[in-house]
């Protein structure tokens, strides 16, 4: 559709965490193969910096350092600067988390407050009690 | 003190600001009924049940406004896809996808899948706003369509934040000042499933579809309109090959064209009992029994058509090539006719639609040959599909319509067999009051034989003749005899044959005989 790949790059947000993830991130979307299957590229569409979108992002870091720490990674994606990608990836409510990988897509709305809300979303509860 | 009262009082007339913009739909009686379309960048809600049209109604509005009056349109689909949409509105000659690329349309789809969304804390609609903005502002779009917003109300859980969001996404609609169409389902107890009408209050359209004896009717009505003037009858409407039209019951006011001038009815000495025959773009009713001549009078009056007034006949119980050979035997060659494109005969069975599809298949036949005649054979036949009421209706409608258009309307009505003396009430489809003249043929049995007469039992605005004449129907046509009276009264037939023959073995002398009553001695009446 639209150089997705391009627009994260460019977007001003853009935003690894760690050297590994940003490494892998290409690696996992042209891979079918199990091997990248702990990996979350996740995406938060915001439309500028207002404070329920700073509140998302400061609870999405912390959901992210606490369950997916070196596991991820994460782009902006600003709908003012960017605002053809809001009906490309179907977005209607804001902010809105979007998990890329692993498939299928899941997407969380809101300014992830509610933590619980945010680890059933990305389907991180099960998996962190089994470790 | 003057000064002061000068002050409050407006400086400008207050009917002055109250005109209100108007955007045209392109969609026939609507337009009509809302006396010049909905109202200019505004939101309008269309509210309905499942398949009533809304989306029909929506796209139509947006398609039109494109391709008519230049203004793109922005159609946000929330239930269907852009394909799926194209594809349900081709069959109307809606081409979505050439006008998506000649960037006069664009259509996004909303898709809301409860499935992948989970919501954790505070959010807005900013996506959809942005959304909107983007599309509207890429094409310049003047119209809108949200059809249907309600999937929000499945897809997202929070109901306080869906209806703040909504209420600032129609005040937003406004401020753009886009012509919006929302659509929504209707709810059991308010007008909407989800109460929208609370956030759209300018105009809200209701549609309905009914199903009454095995034929399904829509209606519209136009439920609120602020600030302007509407029709506030539920009026049918079809969805056809082109479309929706709405079918006004009748226009709101009367304001029929009188012409002065006459066209004959096909008969000469049928014209003089007249008065000149029948007044153009009048309306003409020919009632009678089985037998008594009615389709022969309104091939007659047909076959009067020439290159610059053509003829539409509807017969409702012959085909074409059936009327045509019957006709051929009074000396009416309608296949000529036809060829010469003067003549169109289209046949259908009353009983294959509703009423509202007959009439608007009428108004279609209408608009596309641009007849000066049209004849109906018989409009009695109606009553398998309708009730006395309903096929008034659709009379007045009718005969209103093509007064308007100015179309001289033959419609033939048949008798019950047991109404000899054409008084019968029902013969008439309840039309009698709507129509300008009124021609009753009998058909009676005397002495052994059966003959035909005809009367004018109303002209209106004409001088007509009060006989009931005698008429022959031959192979040349029809033919009226003069009235012969004998001690007895009106004598026909062989009776009447008897009497000539007498008057005329008593020569000249015999016409100032009381025996007989030679036509020119008949009193004109008139009535208006």
């Amino acid at each position: 559709m639209i150089g997705k790949s391009n627009k994260l790059d460019s977007s001003n947000g853009g935003w690894c965490p760690t050297a590994r993830a940003a490494n892998n991130a290409d690696a996992a979307a042209g891979s079918a193969d199990g091997i990248q299957e702990d990996f979350w590229e996740l995406r938060l569409y915001v439309a500028g910096m207002t404070p329920r979108a700073e509140a998302a992002l400061v609870n999405l870091k912390r959901a992210c350092e606490l369950h997916l720490q070196g596991h991820y990674s994460v782009a902006i994606v600003d709908l003012l600067v960017n605002p053809q990608l809001a009906s490309a990836d179907q977005i209607v409510a804001l902010p809105t988390l979007v998990r890329r990988l692993p498939v299928p897509i899941k997407k969380i709305i809101g300014d992830l407050s509610n933590l619980e809300r945010v680890l059933i979303g990305l389907e991180l509860k099960g998996s962190q009690v089994q470790q | 003190m003057k000064k002061a009262v000068t002050a409050i009082l407006p400086t400008k007339a207050p009917h002055a600001s109250v005109d209100l913009a108007k955007a045209r739909t392109g969609i026939s009686g609507l337009d009509q009924l809302t006396s010049g379309g909905l109202p200019r960048g505004r939101p309008t809600l269309v509210c309905g049940g499942a398949g009533c049209g809304k989306t029909v109604l929506g796209l139509e509005v947006l398609v039109r406004g494109a391709t008519q009056y230049g203004e793109p349109g922005a159609i946000f689909t929330f239930e269907e896809s852009g394909e799926e949409l194209a594809a349900n509105v081709a069959s109307f000659g809606f081409d979505l996808p050439g006008l998506i690329a000649q960037k006069k349309l664009i259509v996004d789809h909303v898709l809301i899948d409860r499935s992948e969304i989970e919501e954790a804390g505070e959010y807005n609609l900013d996506g959809l706003f942005i959304r909107l903005a983007q599309a509207i502002d890429t094409i310049g779009a003047k119209r809108v369509l949200l059809d249907t917003i309600e999937v929000l109300f499945a897809g997202l859980a929070n109901k306080d934040i869906l209806r703040s969001e909504l209420r600032r996404l129609f005040r937003w609609l406004k401020d753009k000042g886009v012509t919006a169409i929302v659509t929504a389902e209707r709810g059991d107890k308010s007008l909407t499933r989800n109460g929208l009408e609370e956030y759209v209050s300018d105009c809200v359209i209701l549609l309905d579809l009914r199903v009454a004896d095995q034929i399904s009717t829509r209606r519209l009505r136009v439920v609120k309109y602020r600030g302007a003037r509407h029709g506030s009858d539920e009026y049918p409407f079809l969805i056809g090959d082109h479309g929706i039209s709405v079918l006004p019951l009748s226009s709101l006011q009367l304001v029929h064209a009188a012409p002065t001038e006459r066209i004959s009815s096909g008969n000469r000495d049928f014209d003089q009992m007249l008065g000149g025959g029948y007044f153009s773009g009048s309306s003409v009713l020919v009632s009678g029994g089985p037998g008594t001549g009615k389709t022969c009078v309104a091939a007659g009056f047909a076959s009067t058509c020439g290159p610059d007034r053509r003829a539409l006949f509807f017969s409702f119980e012959e085909s074409p090539a059936q009327l045509s050979r019957n006709m051929s035997s009074i000396g009416l060659n309608l296949a000529s006719l036809e060829k010469r494109k003067l003549l169109r005969i289209i046949s259908t069975r009353p009983s294959g639609f509703g009423l509202e599809t007959h009439l608007f298949a009428i108004y279609q036949s209408i608009e596309e040959f641009k007849p000066s005649i049209v004849v109906l054979d018989p409009v009695t036949d109606f009553a398998v599909v309708g009730s006395k009421n309903e096929i008034r209706a659709m009379m007045t409608r009718l005969v209103d319509h093509l007064k308007t258009m100015g179309i001289t309307a033959l419609l033939t009505s048949a008798q019950s067999a047991l109404a000899l003396d054409g008084s019968n009430g029902d013969a008439d489809a309840g039309v009698s009051c709507l129509i300008d003249t009124w021609i009753v043929l009998h058909s009676f049995e005397v002495a052994g034989e059966r003959n035909r007469a005809i009367s004018v039992r109303k002209s209106r605005g004409s001088a007509h003749s009060n006989q009931v004449r005698e008429f022959v129907i031959s192979d040349r046509g029809l033919a009226l005899i003069d009235s012969y009276r004998d001690a007895t009264g009106f004598v026909t037939g062989s009776a009447r044959e008897e009497q000539q023959r007498h008057d005329a073995a008593n020569g000249a002398g015999a016409a100032s005989n009381g025996g007989r009553r030679p036509k020119r001695s008949e009193r004109q009446t008139s009535s208006s």
